[in-house]
């Protein structure tokens, strides 16, 4: 039997499995508080409140959603071919490069709605790029992504540090960041779409970008289900024998995966530069590249699944600030393992309870949800 | 005493919402060899793991020598003399013979004395059984049929009484499986009982004192083996009534359909594989390639197809020439009317993650049919999958379900009618019916048949020789990379095996 485990329905596949894995990375982090001598309720309360307790703290969870949703969905691409993308990182990093180029040449002239699709498009091209030469070498010359990616990462970052003290940098200025943008370069907050809710967005950062997001995850399900290329990157991803039986060509795909996944990545910068700080600054990504993989993992590679996974971790990021700020004896340091602990569930020990759940739906066929959850927990 | 080697009593197992075997009773008798047929998915190997201690029954007893056992690991079932031979062997390719043979059953944690121990035992072991084996050869150095007699060797040396025989001649020739059987005689002679599982209903007439068959989960009968008939046993084991002979016409060959010529064509480590293989097929005419697995098949295929780039040589597919010797683009080639049933449809001819109708357009996904702009017409696609599951009775009839779903039998239909139903002059196809149950074999067969007299000219691979010899009207036997000979549809089966151990082949070669 070449899988003994009875396939799950749909809602305990998607929702139940991922729900207790969560459930069980919060006690263990809860477990993590209690060692530290704090109370883990109280945690949990500073977490939850942080996030949604107040129109402002919703905007600023969402603000980070946004840019997880955009690493997320490059991460996830590119997995759909079977490659894995480490390079998120770097290629938005970079991708805030043809951010602040359109931004630099156009804001003292043109609108916001003129330079955010120039803004757009650089920050794709500049992503893109830089996931080109990994994507290539892999293609071309065998050597693996993982590797590459990783080392495109640090020279990304040597590249900004030299462009952002010899290059962008104002005259005079002592900061390693670009001038700020005048109107042109920033983009509308969404407090009307707050405000629907009766919610004030009071300085939160969350901006039309989040708008743009959801639209390129629906582009991106799209691209993966329903076009002939992503028909094409499945079939790869699942099975390169097939793939090339099928007259697929691996070159061609790995390469404009990579371009495609570097280009997702690459228009998170217009998040924190156009919507956030109106400048681009040092180490502007603050490793969402990599909390992009985690959220893909989470969501399993689904533009369904990226959504609230990313919001989750815009909960875990603002939640976390919050209760690193009420909480002295938690460090920011803390907030950091408990996102961990929740990657480490969700993401690397998602099969854990699987089995166990089986063989309850298996066993005893209909029964209610809470009483799986509980013998799963 | 008890005169039953081994009794199962209600062994009831399920997986989940599978349940694999259903109330089993069997009753092997001390000092014989008994058969144990069924299709893929009759709950076989599920039985013989249990009775190995891979899995736990859910309800039931086991009982040999007439005494209830608990056998819960490997380890317990070997302690009650059961030894097993699995159809993969579980060697490790850079020991040798001895190595493998007391790996596990070593003494102590110094080796010394335990290898010289062993190689005494060893010896009286190929003595008593007249199993001549190097006990200082390298596994990776012997051919497939020695492999075996180790496996068998190793069980022995830990002193089985008992002996399962897991699809045994699966990667035999004919002459090392006759080999193998008078093997088994030996060991039922010395007292040994046989537990041979296998699909080939052949070699349970040749060899079986009783056969027992299962369907679905079920023992559906034991019988007597001289009290049988194949006809019988493949009815029981289908359910229904089978054909067992394929009937066909004379074949009316007309023009080249796919010339090769001097193909040569090495493997990813440089080993030259085909060895400058000539043939033409006609339209009209299926052309088999028997062949011990691992002689070249497989890589022929791959070139032609164009999977593969060749070294040197040329093919000409439909009075145009392919050149095989740089990149080739398989969608082309189907383009220019090549159809192509690979070997391995696990891993080649189909996605197993995808749903029934992705699969039905692989390879083919280029056509501006199942296409709106760069976009999938899902419309089209599901209509086109409907239609080719009603034709060829793929079950279930759902083109959303995921094609690993699917029987082993209806996965091979998915690609036999992508393949077929488009219409392509030249078709070539490999195992078309390996790990395929019986009432599938029939429709499979059939239809190649059908698809030669509409004027396909089909080039087929088979390790089954008897597949080859009911389907072909010409047969070409493959050793070591070479065409070493060429026969007709009347080949007898002894005149084939020769060629395919490369005994007859030399000698051709010579003259």
């Amino acid at each position: 039997m070449s899988n003994p485990y009875a396939k799950l329905p749909n809602w305990a596949e998607y929702g139940l499995i991922p729900f207790v894995n969560l459930v069980v990375a919060f006690l263990v982090a809860g477990l993590v508080v209690l060692l530290v001598g704090e109370n883990p309720l109280d945690a949990a309360y500073h977490m939850v409140n942080g996030a949604f307790g107040r129109g402002e703290y919703i905007g600023f969870t969402l603000y980070y959603a946004t840019t997880f949703i955009f690493t997320g969905l490059s991460v996830a691409v590119a997995f759909h071919a079977g490659l894995f993308n480490i390079g998120s990182e770097g290629q938005a990093y970079i991708g805030g490069i043809g951010v602040t180029l359109a931004c630099l040449w156009l804001d003292r002239t043109m609108p916001w709605f003129v330079v955010f699709p120039l803004a757009i498009i650089g920050s794709a091209a500049f992503g893109a790029l830089w996931a080109f030469l990994p994507g290539w070498l892999q293609a071309k010359r065998g050597s693996h992504i993982v590797i590459t990616t990783i080392m495109f990462n640090f020279i990304a970052s040597s590249l900004m540090v030299y462009l952002l003290t010899r290059v962008l940098k104002p005259l005079g200025s002592m900061a390693p960041q670009t001038r700020t943008f005048e109107a042109g370069g920033q983009l509308p907050k969404l407090d009307w779409l707050l405000s629907i809710f009766g919610l004030d967005i009071g300085n939160a950062p969350f901006n039309i970008s989040f708008l743009l997001a959801l639209l390129v995850a629906f582009g991106v399900w799209t691209l993966i289900w329903r076009t002939r290329f992503g028909y094409e990157l499945r079939t790869m991803g699942h099975s390169p024998s097939a793939a090339r039986y099928a007259g697929i060509s691996e070159t061609r795909i790995t390469i404009i995966v990579m371009m495609i996944s570097g280009g997702l990545a690459g228009m998170m910068a217009l998040n924190p530069i156009m919507g956030e700080q109106f400048r681009m600054q040092l180490d502007f990504v603050q490793g969402a590249g990599f909390v992009g993989i985690a959220v893909a993992l989470m969501g399993r590679s689904h533009p369904a699944g990226i959504i609230p996974a990313a919001i989750l971790f815009g909960m875990l990021y603002q939640g976390g600030a919050e209760i690193a700020f009420e909480m002295p004896a938690i460090s920011r340091d803390m907030i950091v393992i408990i996102q961990g602990l929740v990657i480490l569930f969700a993401g690397a020990l998602e099969n854990m309870f699987r089995p166990a759940i089986s063989r309850f739906f298996a066993g005893l066929g209909q029964r209610s949800a809470t009483a799986a959850q509980t013998k799963g927990a | 005493m008890s005169d039953l080697a081994i009794e199962l009593r209600g062994i009831d197992k399920s997986f989940g919402l599978v349940h694999a075997n259903k109330d089993i009773n069997v009753k092997v008798r001390k000092g014989t060899i008994h058969g144990i047929i069924g299709e893929n998915g009759a709950g076989k190997s599920t039985l013989m793991s249990i009775l190995y201690g891979f899995y736990q029954a859910d309800r039931g007893d086991i009982l040999i020598d007439g005494k209830t056992v608990t056998i819960k690991d490997p380890n317990t079932a070997i302690a009650s003399g059961i030894g097993m031979v699995h159809q993969h062997f579980m060697l490790v390719e850079n020991f040798t013979v001895l190595e493998n043979i007391m790996l596990g059953a070593e003494d102590s944690q110094v080796l010394n004395t335990s290898i010289s121990k062993a190689r005494v035992e060893l010896k009286r072991l190929e003595k008593e059984y007249a199993l001549e084996v190097n006990p200082d050869a390298l596994i990776e150095e012997l051919p497939v049929g020695l492999q075996q007699r180790v496996e068998i060797l190793k069980a022995l040396y830990r002193k089985a009484d008992i002996l399962i025989l897991d699809e045994p001649t699966g990667v035999l020739t004919p002459a090392e499986a006759d080999h193998l059987f008078r093997i088994l005689g030996q060991l039922k002679a010395q007292g040994k009982t046989i537990i041979l599982i296998t699909h080939k209903l052949r070699e349970i007439m040749a060899i079986t004192d009783e056969v027992s068959v299962m369907r679905r989960g079920e023992m559906v009968a034991t019988r007597n083996t001289r009290e049988t008939s194949v006809e019988e046993l493949a009815e029981l084991m289908v359910g229904r009534r089978v054909l067992l002979r394929v009937e066909k016409g004379e074949a009316n060959p007309g023009a080249v359909k796919l010339s090769v010529k001097n193909l040569t064509v090495r493997d990813s480590r440089g080993v030259t594989m085909v060895d400058n293989v000539s043939f033409d097929i006609r339209a009209g005419e299926i052309v088999g390639i028997a062949g011990v697995a691992g002689n070249g098949q497989s890589e022929l295929l791959e070139a032609i197809s164009g999977i593969r780039r060749a070294v040197s040589g040329s093919v000409v597919l439909n009075g145009k020439s392919v050149d095989v010797t740089a990149h080739v683009d398989p969608g082309e080639l189907r383009v220019q009317g090549l159809g192509h049933v690979p070997e391995d449809r696990h891993h080649v001819g189909l996605v197993l993650k995808f749903d029934e109708s992705e699969n039905a357009i692989l390879g083919y996904h280029r056509d501006k049919r199942y296409l709106n702009g760069p976009f999938l017409n899902m419309d089209a696609i599901r209509a086109e999958a409907e239609d080719k599951i009603q034709k060829y009775d793929i079950r279930p009839p759902n083109a959303k379900l995921k094609t690993a779903n699917f029987s082993g039998g209806n996965q091979q239909k998915i690609v036999l009618a992508r393949e077929m139903e488009r219409g392509p002059d030249v078709l070539i196809i490999g195992q078309p019916t390996r790990g395929v149950d019986v009432g599938a074999i029939e429709f499979i067969h059939k239809r190649i048949i059908e698809m030669r007299d509409r004027g396909m000219a089909v080039l087929l691979v088979s390790v089954e020789l008897d597949e080859i010899r009911a389907l072909s009207d010409r047969i070409l036997v493959m050793f070591a990379g070479r065409v070493v000979g060429e026969r007709g549809a009347d080949a007898t089966e002894g005149e084939l095996g020769l060629l395919m151990a490369g005994v007859e082949g030399r000698k051709e070669a010579a003259e």
